[in-house]
């Protein structure tokens, strides 16, 4: 009875969303105060059937419910409750559902945190966001439906993907998700203003909020998936190059543009029609993203069933969400100003490099994403891309973005003079170059990418001194007092790139400088790298709740004092009979310690492989430092509720 | 205005491309030497390399013929399926080590589990090249006159394996 409850929900949350998303728009068009009035209560009653819906299907999987096709398929009566909740999301049906809850979410926080916007403006806004959930829930009602029901009922289901029974699971997805669909804010604002004729500074400083935080929930999703799956995948590595990967990294990258691009044309009123198609292309990224996942048109660790049904149904609504905005864009996007004039040597021109090689690194990832689906279609052959195309294409096109995110704080708007920027940055540019030749030197490994690495890494650090110290120097007062001085978004941007510094540094280190060794052990036996003795203690058995495990106990020693002891494991998930390692890692700043076990051998052998990963933990580090940064910008004074009262522009008469 | 519309032109143009994708199968190559007889070569064995492994050792059975390489990512995910296989006993496995040096490959099954009867190793590829191998892996199945029956491209999937290998398998194996 309750998932036919939950679908029931659906049903009504699908009428909610097409009354959302038809009345408002059509009442800020005719001037109908009363339609437009109707977004935010009905953004508030969709929120409460969708969460509704969710709330049925995460009980028929508490409650073991194997009745329900989706349940039956994603979960198993022995696998422990907080996995059986993280299996909603497990698969395709109910990560749909996800997403569809998650833009309620949203729907609903800018219903509540939008007083201060315009009556049409708001109501243009939530009938975009409400018409891209009208588009999920049909997809969900009409092919994915998580509440069929499967007759007769299956005695016991056939387990969540042992890949997936991780702690990882239960927040990767959502927080990804929180930040893919969160972009949908962003264009709807867009849109809003395409449709309003209402591109200005106000505009910009109502989205760059809402913008920041949606950037900062995908990265944090996107740092807990690839720290996921260094533990989890058991051979070390943090970044694939996956097709999935990068269906969420491309919305990283043009997000990334975008929130430099609103800081444009909320300070000087440039960019307009750019900063517009970034959002759109930001949000229409997060769309593609879905249907190379859900598709099945590109193979990946990640893909779920393929099923071109579904996929004909995604492409249709791609083509009509992206293709709809972008013909708008393209019919008022040229009413737009031009806004602010500027120097070719000012920040806005540094900006518009940053937001240049942001958006080609976003296509050449496309670019290598959907190359072998070009050819294929083509008829010109089957070829994979692999990481040496991306990273060879990657690396060329952020090296001078992050070398110009040392000069872009530092140069003033409008017109900037080369010569002042090269004073105020030589001990900066002297001290990067400096240690990029001499720390290799040192650590007795340089390579042209290592000394590329650090250069950046420290140019970046270099320069946010400089600009820190002189901004503090400028102010007056106390030290606290010099710190407050400056505006948290200023620090949030200062701490964000030094994330990305962070970040560099971390992944030149352990690219330059890992090493690994696989080994046969016996129990007793000890095996030597990077100055440390790991002594193999043998393996026990172990069961946890749905698997058999072996639990192997490596001592780690330096010159005979023991620094750690490391426990990986090997289990044997007992329904779908699939084997997993876990690695035994132990992480600490200057490096990772990391074992995963191989397979038994005879006379209780196993082989092992161990991992000396210096620095690794400082690419996690980096993006929750640009995370940081990014919530300290949020909570600007200037986008609190008081300020925007005092800065509001007059609500009518302002639509073109 | 015409400048305006770049943006929508480039997004029709990958829509016609991502609508014929929808109907394209990655995993799925035709493969011209279905129903051929599967090429001969002598290739060393693994494990021992002074002995060498030909395809009409193993006339009479119905076997696997497994590409893969050390160097494979796919090949990872692949694995641990080929490990429960060849523990049924339903059909013997045959590898080939593509383009890969023995050293790796050996402490890659040490590691991983050997699933296979054994090894024959094609370090410079030439069998390859007869075999039509796109990527690693791929997957043939080839009945007792010798004859190609399947070609699976890309890894062998749980799904795969229950739904059209082991079905042909045992179709085969009652001839």
């Amino acid at each position: 009875m309750i998932p036919e409850i939950g679908h029931f929900s659906l049903i009504l949350a699908l009428l909610v969303a097409l009354v959302l998303g038809s009345f408002p728009i059509a009442g800020a068009a005719r001037g109908n105060t009363v339609w437009m009035g109707l977004a935010r209560p009905l953004a508030g009653l969709q929120f409460f059937l969708i969460a509704f819906a969710f709330f049925c299907l995460a009980y028929a999987f508490a409650a073991k419910d194997y009745s329900v096709v989706y349940v039956a398929n994603n979960s198993n009566s022995q696998l422990p409750l907080q996995f059986r909740i993280a299996a909603v999301w497990g698969g395709h049906e109910g990560s749909l559902l996800l997403w569809a809850l998650i833009l309620s979410v949203w729907t609903l926080a800018v219903g509540l945190f939008s007083k201060h916007i315009p009556d049409d403006m708001r109501a243009r806004i939530l009938g975009v966001m409400g018409l891209i959930s009208v588009g999920f829930l049909l997809f969900m009602l009409m092919v994915s439906n998580p509440f069929d029901r499967l007759m007769p009922a299956a005695l016991d289901g056939k387990d969540l993907n042992p890949l997936l029974q991780d702690p990882g699971m239960i927040f990767h997805p959502p927080m990804l998700y929180m930040g893919y669909v969160g972009f949908s804010v962003a264009f709807a604002f867009s849109i809003a203003a395409l449709l309003g004729g209402q591109l200005d500074a106000a505009w910009a400083r109502w989205s760059r909020p809402w913008t920041i935080m949606a950037w900062v929930f995908l990265t944090v999703g996107i740092m807990a998936g690839s720290n996921w799956a260094y533990y989890e995948l058991g051979w070390g590595g943090w970044w694939f190059w996956d097709a999935v990967e990068n269906a969420s990294f491309m919305p990283w990258l043009v997000g990334t543009a975008l929130i430099h691009s609103l800081a444009v044309t909320e300070k000087r009123g440039s960019f307009k029609a750019w900063t517009v198609l970034l959002a759109i292309c930001a949000f229409s990224l997060s769309l593609l993203g879905t249907f190379l996942v859900r598709s099945g048109v590109l193979t990946s660790v990640h893909a779920f069933a393929t099923d071109p049904g579904r996929g004909v149904f995604i492409l249709a609504f791609l083509v009509v969400v992206i293709g709809g905005s972008l013909l708008l864009f393209a019919w008022r996007a040229t009413s737009v100003g031009r806004g602010g004039k500027f120097a070719v040597i000012s920040r806005e021109s540094f900006l518009l490099a940053n937001n240049v090689l942001l958006a080609v690194a976003a296509l050449s990832v496309l670019l290598g994403t959907l190359y072998p689906l070009f050819l294929d279609a083509l008829n010109l052959g089957k070829i994979s891309v692999g990481p040496p195309y991306f990273d060879a294409v990657f690396a060329p096109l952020m090296a001078p973005a992050v070398f110009l995110m040392g000069i872009g704080p530092i140069a003033r708007w409008k017109d900037a003079a080369l010569p002042e920027l090269a004073v105020r940055l030589r001990w900066a540019f002297a001290i990067s170059v400096l240690t990029a030749i001499t720390l290799p030197l040192i650590l007795g490994n340089l390579t042209p990418m290592i000394g590329l690495g650090l250069f950046l890494a420290f140019w970046v650090f270099a320069s946010s001194a400089e600009l820190v110290y002189q901004r503090l120097r400028k102010s007056e007062g106390g030290l606290l007092a010099r710190i407050r001085a400056n505006s948290r978004s200023w620090w949030g941007m200062v701490i964000a790139h030094l994330g990305i510094a962070v970040f560099v540094l971390g992944v030149t280190v352990v690219k330059g400088f890992e090493s690994e060794i696989a080994v046969k052990m016996n129990p007793g036996d000890v095996a030597h790298l990077a100055g440390y003795e790991f002594t193999f203690d043998g393996v026990e058995s172990r069961n946890g709740p749905n698997y058999t495990a072996s639990h192997g106990q490596i001592h780690v020693s330096k010159n005979g004092v023991l620094r750690t002891v490391l426990e990986p494991e090997k289990r044997l998930y007992t329904v779908t009979n699939m084997p997993m390692s876990e690695a035994g890692i132990s992480p600490h700043l200057i490096h990772d310690l990391y074992a995963s076990l191989g397979e038994p051998l005879e006379g209780g052998a196993w082989s092992v492989r161990i991992y000396h990963k210096p620095m690794v933990e400082w690419i996690w580090f980096g993006c929750l430092m640009m995370a940081f940064g990014g919530l300290l910008a949020i909570l600007d004074k200037r986008y609190r509720l008081h300020a925007h009262a005092k800065n509001a522009v007059p609500k009518k008469g302002r639509s073109a | 205005m015409k400048r305006a519309l770049i943006p929508f032109a480039i997004f029709i143009i990958m829509v016609g491309f991502l609508f014929k994708g929808l109907f394209l199968n990655p995993r799925e190559v035709p493969s011209p030497l279905v129903g051929k007889p599967a090429p001969a070569f002598s290739l060393p064995r693994l494990d021992q390399a002074e002995k060498t492994f030909a395809p009409k050792d193993m006339l009479g059975q119905v076997w696997l013929f497994n590409v893969w390489a050390s160097w494979c990512g796919a090949c990872r995910d692949e694995h641990p399926i080929l490990v429960a296989l060849a523990k049924s006993g339903l059909v013997p496995v045959v590898g080939m080590d593509y383009k890969d040096t023995p050293l790796d490959a050996k402490q890659w099954l040490d590691e991983r589990g050997n699933p296979y009867l054994l090894s024959a190793v094609d370090a410079d590829g030439r069998v390859g090249i007869d075999y039509g191998v796109y990527g690693v892996p791929e997957t043939y199945v080839i009945d007792k006159a010798g004859v190609i029956a399947y070609k699976q491209i890309g890894p062998v999937t749980v799904e795969a394996l229950r739904n059209d290998i082991l079905p042909l398998v045992k179709r085969l194996q009652a001839q």
